[in-house]
């Protein structure tokens, strides 16, 4: 088995929200942004040039944000509200809960800077929360694409395809584009991207990357590791999940989120269920981030291939037993 | 084809009596529930279901219909009370008022299928930002229908209202009105001890919003300054509505101690007999 993807080169999945965002502006005319003073930042700033009267700027002001999209979503509207990850998942929770997922309206929440990817700014403004606070709401729906490529299918799937209440994270550092332009990936269900039978790693958003790294080097060593990623972490792909507890018997689970509540959470409820096996989560070891570059923080909270890797090797050992 | 608006000032009197006898009922039934604004927002409801709101019980999801969001979840009984009365659904169901498998939830709750309701909310401090929301889409729209928002007094604490003021005045939504349901109380007591709102109408001026006072316990009043806030242009218009809590029953008005409480079988028939005495005098 060889590296079936290759990096085409380092882009913040930003890029693809911007992107995934403008095109659907252009296919449907009620596709709507409402702007919290960021716009450039959270990767609006295509959208709102190309469509000025579609662009609703409302300031600072995230809960009267959140209430303003369930109104125009109750109008027949496509609001899309995308401001960072921090304050659109939990500044505004009580207003997602009650406004949007209790009356199940069609909004498209957008959490920029997700996981550590703000690096420099620090914990404040690192959303590493929003995968378990989102996902505990009924109604809603939970996209993390790895990479730009899958972002910006990924927007245009929560615009276009989901109908109730929708978040999607997406990063600010440049990580590796890898997945393919004509890739077929669907709201609901995980994609196989590396077969494996000695174990499996479930993966999400940035981590993707690094657990693909983690196969190919766990390869050369004669380890058969299978690569699954999770797109959508609500509704979550139990059969996918399942079928490779089955078959693999270990599941490694990472994520750029903290280790209880998220990817692997949703992961361990499910094999609790259905096929427990021996188990490992990685992700940040329930603490705040800090101020550094992303690719160093990554490294100082154990979210990279190595980590994979070394956790790999622990769980076969056991698994040996 | 919209309701047939009451003009007939006896007949509006005698529908809000109605209504406050059955939203006495409904909640010693139910043995829970916010009796205190439900009353005192009688006449309110009673001016906008038949007298100022277009709308049409027969075709609920009417497109051109004015909407009515209730951002004051708790005054659910006297919503569901009106919507009876003036025909969305049959008087009998208020007595299934917070009953397990009811349409006519604690707090209003679309998703159980009850006509005429708007929005399911209860937390307070979200309902004028979605009335933004609506008012904004509509103005994109080219409607001509208006939005009508009720918000509490004790709710004007929560600072996301203001944030929605802010953002209506900004927008210069016309098409939107809110009436505060300036009773004065909650549930700890009187506002300006809990934490003063005063001075109420100079913070929405300051917040760009057109204000227009009155009697909210007074239909005559009620319906002129939903007149004068319809003419508004360029600006949305907030009615600071003056009322009693628990108006119509002498014994509990104005107490904070009727904000969430449902009356006993014994105060029930009390509540009755004062509420005829009030009426006929």
């Amino acid at each position: 088995m060889t590296k079936q993807y290759i990096n085409r080169g380092d882009r913040p999945t930003k890029e693809g929200f911007a992107e995934g965002l403008l095109a659907s502006g252009i296919r449907h005319p009620e596709v709507m942004v409402i702007g919290a003073d960021i716009t450039a930042s959270v990767g609006a700033n295509l959208f709102a040039q190309r469509f000025p009267n579609r662009f609703i700027s409302l300031g600072i002001a995230e809960q009267n944000c959140m209430g303003v999209a369930a109104g125009l979503a109750l109008e027949g509207k496509i609001p899309v509200f995308a401001t960072y990850g921090v304050f659109a998942a939990l500044r505004t929770t009580d207003q997602i809960r009650v406004s949007v997922c209790y009356n199940n309206l069609h909004v498209v929440i957008g959490g920029a800077h997700a996981g550590l990817s703000v690096g420099a700014d620090g914990a404040t403004h690192q959303a590493l929360e929003d995968l378990a606070v989102m996902r505990v709401l009924p109604n809603m729906t939970v996209l993390s694409p790895c990479d730009a490529t899958q972002t910006k299918i990924a927007v245009q799937q929560a615009i276009h395809q989901v109908t109730g209440p929708v978040y999607i994270r997406f990063g600010r550092a440049p990580v590796s584009d890898f997945t393919r332009d004509n890739q077929v990936v669907e709201v609901g269900k995980g994609q196989l991207l590396h077969p494996g039978n000695d174990l499996t790693i479930i993966a999400t958003g940035h981590m993707v990357w690094e657990a693909l790294q983690a196969a190919y080097l766990l390869q050369e060593e004669k380890i058969s590791v299978r690569v699954i990623n999770i797109h959508t972490v609500k509704p979550i792909d139990q059969e996918i999940i399942v079928m490779a507890a089955r078959e693999t018997h270990a599941i490694i689970t990472a994520e750029e989120h903290q280790v209880t509540g998220g990817l692997g959470g949703a992961v361990a409820e499910v094999l609790g269920r259905e096929y427990p096996v021996p188990m490992r989560l990685i992700g940040m070891p329930d603490r705040f981030g800090e101020s550094g570059e992303p690719a160093e923080l990554m490294k100082k909270f154990g979210l990279t291939g190595q980590t994979i890797i070394q956790t790999a090797k622990e769980l076969l050992e056991l698994k040996s037993k | 084809m919209f309701y047939p608006k009451v003009h007939d000032p006896i007949l509006l009197k005698e529908i809000s009596t109605e209504i406050r006898r059955s939203v006495i009922k409904s909640l010693t039934l139910a043995g829970s529930g916010h009796l205190g604004a439900s009353l005192g927002l009688a006449d309110l409801f009673t001016c906008l279901y038949f007298a100022i709101l277009n709308h049409d019980p027969d075709d609920p999801k009417f497109s051109d219909r004015d909407r009515l969001i209730l951002s004051i979840g708790h005054v659910a009984p006297l919503l569901y009370t009106t919507l009876a009365r003036v025909g969305y659904f049959p008087e009998k169901e208020l007595e299934t008022l917070r009953k397990l498998g009811s349409r006519l939830q604690g707090h209003p709750g679309r998703e159980h299928g009850l006509p005429g309701l708007e929005l399911s909310a209860g937390s307070l401090g979200q309902g004028l930002s979605v009335s933004v929301g609506r008012a904004l889409a509509g103005k994109m729209n080219g409607n001509s229908w208006r939005v009508y928002c009720i918000l509490g007094d004790g709710e004007l604490q929560e600072g996301s209202v203001w944030e929605a003021a802010m953002s209506a005045s900004h927008l210069k939504l016309d098409h939107l009105i809110a009436i505060v349901d300036r009773n004065g109380v909650q549930i700890d007591g009187k506002t300006e001890a809990i934490m003063a709102l005063e001075p109420l109408k100079e913070k929405w001026k300051a917040f760009g919003w057109e204000v227009v006072e009155c009697d909210g316990n007074n239909h005559q009043d009620l319906i002129s300054s939903f007149h004068l806030a319809q003419q508004v242009v360029g600006k949305p218009t907030v009615i600071i509505a003056y009322t009693k809590m628990g108006k119509g029953v002498p014994m509990i008005e104005g107490d904070h101690r009727w904000h969430g409480k449902a009356p006993s079988e014994e105060e029930s028939s009390l509540f009755l007999k004062q509420l005829e005495e009030t009426t006929a005098g």
